[in-house]
């Protein structure tokens, strides 16, 4: 599904990820944890194709295409989803015609015709179950007044709905509480089948409490330095970053 | 939807909005402008002595003005004696659609209008409108019925002169400023609306339905006077860019509401902004004021503006009446090299008037968008409130956005609150839309959309749907 090789990228011209690899297979769950300042989040927004992300060296493939040559609406409209660390507001665009243009926007692409209402209207509500979440607040703008809790809520929400191929997750456990927690992780486990797979950067372990990875990888001054199974992120709660600090210095 | 399913579409769902259009032959006005013009425009159309009279001298008084430089605009050099003040109907008029400039013809097309109505709009011949008749028919009956005046201002003069002679120019007198002196001199016509007592008007009024719309353009001049506790609503203006052949508009509106009266002005304006580079569009220069005359009275104008080469347009409200209400919502785009300088005058007198401001400016390409305000609360204005919005958007680094709010508090009790934002359309926000697979024109469409939706709210449905279609195409490839 998803190739990274030996990738190199600044941000505002300076280097961030200095070499990373990384294979994600259909269906697998794979955690990226790490220190703070490492490129975990860089990693996200340079896979969705965020301006002022600058790719120097290396390729991406998603399902057999270069990413790297795509617009990252394209690659949105591919099946590349991000859930955001801070999810943006936008002022008097309702969440209901935002998802509405969201995936109108990808049946056009397709030559398919716009979303039946109804149909819209049964995908919402299901969706809107799976985070817990009242349909009042598809009439709010996008994320405007919306809690911390909210907001990530809404980008599960989102992910539900777009029906992606890669979901990935940037650090979409910070500043939860257990509750909310407990309902996004629920949502991305709703979510697993075999033919999706998820990146999951965080910082804590706890989220994989969770939500069971595949893989754990370790990410330390823009590389991944270890990779293993869940013990790994275990091991890391246990010990702390110290010990692949000093494995890497 | 193709152009035969948009015919169709227009013809069957949307009711009808064609012009009215006969070709009256008459001659123009020799180019310049004189007294001899005046008694010509007049004698032309067989006004009374009294109109003449107002009109010389409201020649004299701009005769001694100068044109104002004080808004923040660069405006070209007008020559005054090289424009022709009374253009007959007899336009130049194309022999095809072919002819017209294929720029435009794609706009129109954007814009989902139907080719009859394109060919008029771009000055095509067409011998016949299909369904004028009967439509136009019924619409007047309707408005008799309900007592409603609803006429050409030629028309109000000769068949209501007194109510012409009443309230004409007692809103905005003929010396208030340069380009409303020299509409008092020179207008050509406009329409006359008169709301009787008690009456709420049956139907939205718009200007597609009067005769000869298309030649009032220059200087037109609107009246508006809502008696005791009626209702009005009145749509102004077209979505299509309209091509004309004169640059300079000096447009005058005066609405005048009763007690208890409400009149509630909309505007969608889409004249030829110019080229790419600035190069032709027209001149707007209006002047829109209304009174609320009566206690718990009430003025609400909405106006969405796209086009134009320059825009200078304040439509406000004096609240006079004691409990009376202004409001003012705007939406301004300016691209390439469009300048606007835009906003509202809220002119307090009575005591418990309230009056609320929302200003939206969206600039783009190397444009520059001004919002000018006046809040004024009288001395005897006690416990006025007034609350003002003013938001910018700016598309790219190359345009400008400019706020002058201007208050001017004679009364202790007045609570005055103004909020102002001005902002580059966001990066993340444009990500934002980008990574849930929205193309960069489909997210500045979406968040333009929610920056001008409180005033949209304001417009009468379908002229808000055709509103949001004409910012899109106004903004097409905007972003930078």
């Amino acid at each position: 599904m998803l190739e990274i090789k030996n990738l190199h990228a600044n941000v505002v011209s300076k280097p961030i990820l200095k070499g990373l690899n990384l294979n994600i297979a259909p269906g697998e769950v794979h955690a990226i944890m790490g220190p703070n300042g490492t490129g975990k989040s860089t990693l996200a927004s340079t896979l969705a194709g965020r301006n002022g992300y600058e790719v120097t060296k290396g390729d991406i493939v998603f399902e057999g295409e270069d990413l790297l040559d795509m617009e990252p609406d394209e690659r949105a409209r591919a099946g590349v989803f991000l859930a955001f660390q801070y999810p943006v507001e936008i002022p008097g665009v309702t969440t209901i015609n935002f998802m509405k243009s969201a995936i109108n926007a990808r049946r056009k692409a397709e030559g398919e015709a716009a979303i039946k209402a109804s149909e819209f209207m049964a995908e919402m509500k299901k969706n809107l179950e799976l985070v817990e979440i009242n349909q009042e607040f598809m009439k709010r703008s996008v994320n405007v007044g919306f809690s911390g809790g909210e907001k990530k809520r809404n980008e599960i929400f989102q992910m539900a709905m777009l029906n992606p191929k890669l979901c990935i997750l940037d650090e979409t456990d910070s500043g939860l509480d257990i509750d909310a927690l407990r309902v996004v992780s629920e949502g991305v486990n709703a979510m697993r089948s075999k033919e999706r797979s998820f990146l999951i950067i965080t910082h804590y372990q706890r989220l994989l409490d969770y939500i069971q990875p595949d893989f754990v990888h370790v990410m330390y001054n823009g590389k991944i330095v270890k990779s293993g199974d869940k013990s790994l992120a275990k091991k890391l709660e246990d010990k702390g970053y110290d010990w692949i600090k000093e494995a890497n210095a | 939807m193709t152009r035969d399913e948009a015919i169709i579409k227009k013809h069957t769902e949307d009711g009808y909005k064609y012009g009215f259009t006969t070709d009256i032959d008459q001659e123009r006005a020799e180019i310049g402008l004189n007294e001899s013009t005046i008694r010509f425009i007049s004698d032309k159309k067989n006004e009374p002595e009294w109109l003449l009279d107002w009109r010389l001298k409201a020649y004299d008084i701009w005769k001694k003005m100068e044109n104002p430089d004080w808004a923040h605009l660069n405006i070209p050099v007008i020559d005054y004696q090289s424009i022709s003040y009374y253009a007959s109907s007899k336009k130049k008029k194309y022999k095809s659609i072919d002819e017209v400039d294929p720029e435009i013809l794609k706009t129109y097309e954007k814009l989902g209008i139907p080719l009859e109505e394109q060919k008029m709009l771009a000055g095509v011949a067409v011998d016949y409108v299909m369904d004028s008749d009967s439509v136009f028919t019924t619409f007047k009956e309707k408005l008799s019925e309900a007592g409603v005046i609803f006429c050409s201002i030629s028309e109000a003069v000769k068949e209501y002169p007194d109510l012409v002679k009443k309230y004409l120019g007692s809103v905005v007198p003929q010396r208030d400023n340069y380009f409303a002196a020299l509409n008092s001199a020179v207008f050509s016509d406009g329409s006359f609306i008169y709301i009787p007592k008690g009456v709420r008007c049956p139907m939205e009024l718009s200007t597609y339905f009067r005769i000869n719309a298309e030649n009032t353009g220059q200087f037109e001049r609107t009246l508006i006077i809502a008696d005791d506790k009626s209702y009005v609503s009145y749509l102004e203006g077209c979505t299509a860019p309209k091509r004309d052949e004169n640059q300079l508009h000096a447009a005058v509106v005066e609405l005048v509401a009763l007690e208890e009266a409400e009149i509630k002005y909309s505007t969608v304006q889409n004249w030829y902004p110019g080229d790419k580079d600035g190069k032709g569009g027209i001149y707007n220069f209006v002047t829109k004021r209304g009174i609320c005359e009566g206690n718990r009275s009430k003025i609400s104008w909405t106006q969405v503006e796209t086009g134009s080469a320059i825009t200078w347009k304040y439509p406000g409200c004096i609240l006079k009446g004691n409990n009376s209400i202004g409001e003012f919502y705007s939406v301004a785009v300016t691209n390439n090299k469009q300048q606007a300088d835009t906003g509202t005058k809220m002119l307090h007198l009575g005591s418990n008037t309230r009056s609320r401001i929302v200003s939206k400016g969206i600039s783009a390409g190397n444009s520059s968008n001004t919002y000018r305000g006046q809040v004024l609360i009288g001395p005897n204005a006690e416990n006025a409130y007034n609350f003002s919005q003013c938001d910018s958007m700016l598309m790219t680094d190359r345009c400008g956005a400019h706020t002058y709010p201007y208050l001017d508090i004679k009364n202790n009790s007045a609570q005055v609150e103004h909020e102002a934002t001005t902002s580059k359309i966001g990066e993340d926000m444009m990500f934002y839309c980008n990574q849930r697979g929205l193309s960069d024109e489909e997210a500045v469409n979406l968040i333009v959309n929610g920056f001008c939706k409180e005033v949209f709210n304001e417009l009468p449905m379908e002229f808000a749907v055709e509103a949001k279609k004409l910012l899109e195409v106004s903004l097409e490839g905007s972003v930078g």
